[in-house]
Order: C-alpha cells, then structure tokens, then sequence
C-alpha cells in the first residue's frame, strides 16, 4: 500500500505547493488524481518518488509510506529500487540515447534481470522491438510516450507514477496508452495516474482524487466522480455551463467551484 | 616534405597529451556542468607518483598505479570541495577548483625537492625510423600516441556498453530524468572526477618523458583550455581532435617559424589560443560542440 498522509511541501523554502495532501494507492490498484494547471499534481509525484530535491522543494509535514515504511526522505534511486517509479511529465526520453540503452537505463538499479525484463517490455511493445536501434529522439511523440512506460516497466515497479500520459497524444494513441494502463495493472503494478484527460482516466481507475491549490478538495470512487457535476463541467466539457455557451473558465472556477467545493 | 611530416608526428605525439587532458576537462563538464580547473594539479601529481613509483614497479606498472591514486585523490577533492557545492553557480564551484589546484601543486611540489627527477619512461628521446621513407619518429611520441589511441578506445567501450557508463551518458543529457530510474547522481560525478584524475595522471607521464619532471610541468595543462574551446565544452570527440589539432600546428608553428622572423621566437606558444579564436569567430560554440552551452 502506498499511502500520502497530511503532506505538505514547500520549493524555495518559502513557497507552500501542497496544504495536507492525504492519498492511497491499494497494491495492484488504479488512482487517478485530477487537478488544474499548477494544482500541485506532479508536485506530489516528486514528492513520493523523492525527486523535489532537484527542484529545490522539501516535504515539510506529513508522510509518504510504502507498506508502512516511510519513504519520503529516501534519495530517488533507494525509491526505485523499493518499487516505486515515476513516469515523468513530457517523457523525458534521452533523445540521444538509443531505444534499447533508454530501456537499460529503466533497469539500473535490477541489471541482473536486464535481459529478461527487455524481453518481457520489447514484448508488451512491439513498436519499440523494430526501433530496437534507433535514437529515441526520432521517435514520434506516442512512441516517445510508449518509451517512457516501458522505461519505468524495466524496474519492475510494484507502483507506477504515471504524469499526464496522454498529454499531446491524438485519440487513438491515447486509446492505446489507456489500454497499455490496464495491461501493465493486469500484472499487478498498482498505478498512480496523473491526468488531465479525466474520461480516459476515471474510465479505468477505482478511485479518484481532485487537487486544488495543494488541497485535495474531492475524493470519490471513479464511477461517482465520472457522475459529479463539477467533474463533468470541468473536466469532460459536459453539463450545464458546456451548454449555456462561452462563460469564462476562469470566472466558475475560482467563483461558483471554490464555493461548492471547500465551504 | 620530410620535415613536414616529422612535425606533423611530432605533434601528433603533443597532443596525445592535450587530448587527454582536454578529455578530463570535458567529462567532468558533461557529468557536472562544472569547469574544473583542477585538472594541471592532477596532472603534476600522476607525474610525480610515477617518478617514485618507477624505481620499484617499472613503469607501465608506475603509470598504472599512478593513475588509480590520481584517480584516488580526485575523487577525495570532489567529495570534500566540490560536492558540497552543488546547486551553486557554476562560476563559484569553477573558482573553488581554481584554489583545489592551487592546493594540491603546493603539495606536490614539496615532493619534487631539489632533485632532478624523472618518470623513467623507457624512451628517453630516442627515435625509431619509418623505413622507405626518411622519416625519424620519436619513441616517446609514438607512445603517447598508441597508449591515448588505447585509452580512447577503453573509454569508448565504457561509455558505450557498461551500465556505469550508460548512466552517465544518460546523466549528461538529462540529470533529473536519469535520477528517476534510480541513477546516482553522486556515483555519476565521483566516476566522472575519478576518469579525470586519471586520464591527467597519464598525460602528465607522457608530457614528462623524455625530460624532467618539474613544477612548472602543470603549464601544459593550459593549453588543454583553448583545446576544448576548441573542440567544444561538451563533446568527447571535439576534446580529442581539438587537441591532435593543437599539437600539429603548435609543432608545425614551431618548425617553420623561421621563415617569419618578423613573429619572434616562440609564436608556437601562442598558436593554440590563435586558433581558438579563429574557431570562435566562425564556430562559438566549437568545433563539435552544443549550440546552447552555457557561458561560465
Ligand atoms: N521547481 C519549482 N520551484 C518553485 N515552484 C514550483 C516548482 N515546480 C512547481 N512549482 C509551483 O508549484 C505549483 C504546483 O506545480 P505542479 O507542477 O506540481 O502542478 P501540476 O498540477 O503538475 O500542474 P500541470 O498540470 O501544469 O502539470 C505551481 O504553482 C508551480 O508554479
Ligand atoms: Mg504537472
């Protein structure tokens, strides 16, 4: 069990990202966590996969644990190593590297089953397999994004930290990404998953989380998310405001929403 | 002709020494983002370790031992100076490395006493002849050639299939990406400073042969600067070709000044740092070299 309990985290000393952060993550379990732009979302990745150091952050309060074993103060690759990786936002492929030494690099910190796990990933990806020996820079953007997951699949994780996959995928793509989501749970990886695509993202989780400012301001299983009135208006383009024309984003967001949500 | 292609060996046989040089300088920029100038002081010290070394262990075995403890006391200086500096500009941790060179020298030189000593390298200043051609080649360049041509080849290989070697290729492009699939960062910067005692060990040997070993040998580490300048901050292949590069003209600078009195006496000094300005003026950012590398 992953479990985020009363998170607070701070960059620069000063700036407060996240206000008491709480969030579970089950073994073998698929989360989705919603949230605007500047929510705090990736903030909360890097805080349990311990990567706030490079950006200055620290967690302030609270606690990430795995299995009950605090990890929030551990260094990134003592977290990878315990089974826990993060898929970064935007790839971050190494474009100069080959497909074949990005995927090594994913097992890093296991390369006794480098061979293997190659096997196992080249098979769950037959696009990586033909571009085995291209530089990953040529991929195309869904390819880069198949990288990235494969990458992080090489650690075997027991938990997947997924940033936004889908973003800057077409359609299909994201249909595919989505389907490889329920793949790699079928495995038994429980999955994080950070999202702005909240259709594709409440369709295959359990459970969901909404992030406001550093606050989780919802917390709800899938399906009642995906039934929410707010949800539906602002992440599915659905409901009352999609029909009553172009009223401003902004305006419901910080009046109407606000309200509802926190008071 | 004949003494063309004598400079051109000859030269061929400097730079050798330059690339290796050059090469530390740009593998730790790649792993750390940091100029260090620490480098001459490493180079001084490998020198002087062979020159005790050689007595008892002959020296392939003095260079060998030499460089691990070189390689031994870059490692020290990153973990103490420069580690704790992480985060910081890049101008305050290249000064730090600045006095760590200071430091070390001081040290060394306190070794080299009053004695005239030597790496005893088994060549001394004689030459072998190419047969057919006229051409006299000197041992001590032919084996600074062949042993930087062996250490270029092993670093190849490292970078190219060793799992340490894979992450730090990775580390140089995108250090965050790189921590998270559980690459360490702090591995990655000592192997880096480690490669760099080393390879100076080596060159600082080979600048040496022939000659004695004394204080002011770390000069020739300066012209390793307009080499990667040259080559470019950040690229390998640059730090070697940019210092065969230097080394040719600088020979051949020195073979046919004679025919330009009008320059003086030592043009051959000043070469490199013409020629790096030459290449800046068309290229600035080197020969093989990133656009957007970072201006110090
Ligand atoms: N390295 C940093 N230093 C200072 N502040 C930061 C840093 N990274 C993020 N922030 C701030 O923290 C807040 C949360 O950022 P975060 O990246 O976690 O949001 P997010 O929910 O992932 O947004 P997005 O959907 O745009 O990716 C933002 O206000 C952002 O400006
Ligand atoms: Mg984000």
């Amino acid at each position: 069990m992953l479990q985020v309990r009363n998170l607070e985290v701070v960059y620069d000393d000063v700036m407060l990202v996240l206000r008491g952060v709480s969030l579970t993550v089950p073994p073998g379990g698929i989360v989705a966590l919603l949230g605007a732009n500047g929510a705090g979302k990736t903030t909360l990745l890097r805080a349990i996969s311990g990567l706030l150091e490079v950006h200055d952050g620290a967690v302030t309060k609270g606690s990430v644990t795995l299995d009950g074993d605090p990890i929030h103060r551990l260094r990134p690759a003592a977290v990878v190593r315990r089974g826990v990786c993060q898929v970064m936002e935007g790839r971050r492929i190494f474009a100069e590297l080959t497909v074949e030494e990005n995927l090594r690099l994913g097992g890093h910190t296991a390369h006794r089953q480098i061979p293997a796990r190659l096997d196992h990933v080249l098979g769950l990806f037959p696009v990586l397999a033909q571009r085995r020996r291209h530089t990953a820079g040529y991929l195309s953007g869904g390819e880069q994004q198949m990288l990235a997951m494969g990458r992080a699949l090489m650690a075997e994780p027991r938990y997947l930290l997924l940033d936004e996959p889908s973003l800057g995928l077409a359609p299909r793509l994201v249909a595919q990404v989505r389907e490889l989501i329920a793949t790699i749970n079928a495995g038994g990886a429980g999955v994080l998953l950070v999202e702005q695509n909240a259709t594709m993202a409440l369709s295959l989780a359990t459970h969901g989380y909404v992030l406001e400012t550093g606050q989780v301001v919802l917390d709800k299983p899938a399906e009642q998310l995906l039934a929410d009135d707010d949800i539906r208006e602002f992440y599915l383009g659905l409901g009352a405001a999609a029909g009553a024309g172009r009223r401003s984003f902004r305006d419901v967001k910080h009046y109407r929403r606000r309200k509802r949500w926190l008071s | 002709m004949t003494e063309f292609l004598e400079s051109v060996l000859r030269g061929l046989g400097t730079g050798s020494v330059y690339a290796l040089l050059a090469l530390g300088f740009v593998i730790i920029y790649k792993a750390t983002r940091v100029i260090s100038f620490a480098q001459p002081a490493f180079m001084l010290a490998g020198a002087v370790l062979v020159t005790y070394l050689v007595g008892p262990v002959g020296f392939w075995l003095a260079v060998l031992i030499a460089a691990l403890l070189t390689a031994g006391l870059a490692l020290g200086v990153e973990r103490v100076a420069v580690r704790p500096m992480v985060g910081r500009p890049a101008f305050v941790v290249a000064i730090i490395t600045l006095g760590v060179d200071v430091a070390v020298r001081v040290v060394v030189n306190g070794f080299i006493g009053l004695d005239v000593r030597h790496v005893g390298d088994p060549w001394g200043l004689r030459t072998v002849a190419i047969p057919g051609t006229g051409i006299d080649l000197q041992q001590r360049h032919l084996g600074a050639f062949l042993t930087t041509a062996v250490l270029i080849a092993a670093l190849f290989a490292f970078f190219r299939f060793t799992r340490m070697g894979l992450a730090m290729r990775a580390a140089a492009y995108d250090q965050e990406a790189a921590l998270a699939q559980g690459v360490s960062v702090g591995a990655v910067f000592a192997l880096a400073w480690g490669l760099a005692g080393g390879l100076a060990a080596v060159a600082g040997t080979f600048a040496a042969a022939g000659a004695s070993v004394d204080a002011g040998l770390w000069l020739i580490a300066l012209t390793a600067l307009p080499v990667i300048i040259l080559g470019g901050l950040d690229s390998l292949p640059g730090a070697v070709v940019g210092g065969l590069a230097v080394g040719t003209i600088q020979e051949l600078a020195a073979s046919y000044q004679q025919h330009a009195p009008w320059l003086g006496g030592n043009v051959s000094v000043i070469t490199p740092y013409v020629l790096m300005l030459l290449v800046l003026l068309v290229r600035p950012y080197g020969l093989f070299g990133t656009r957007e590398v970072e201006r110090v």
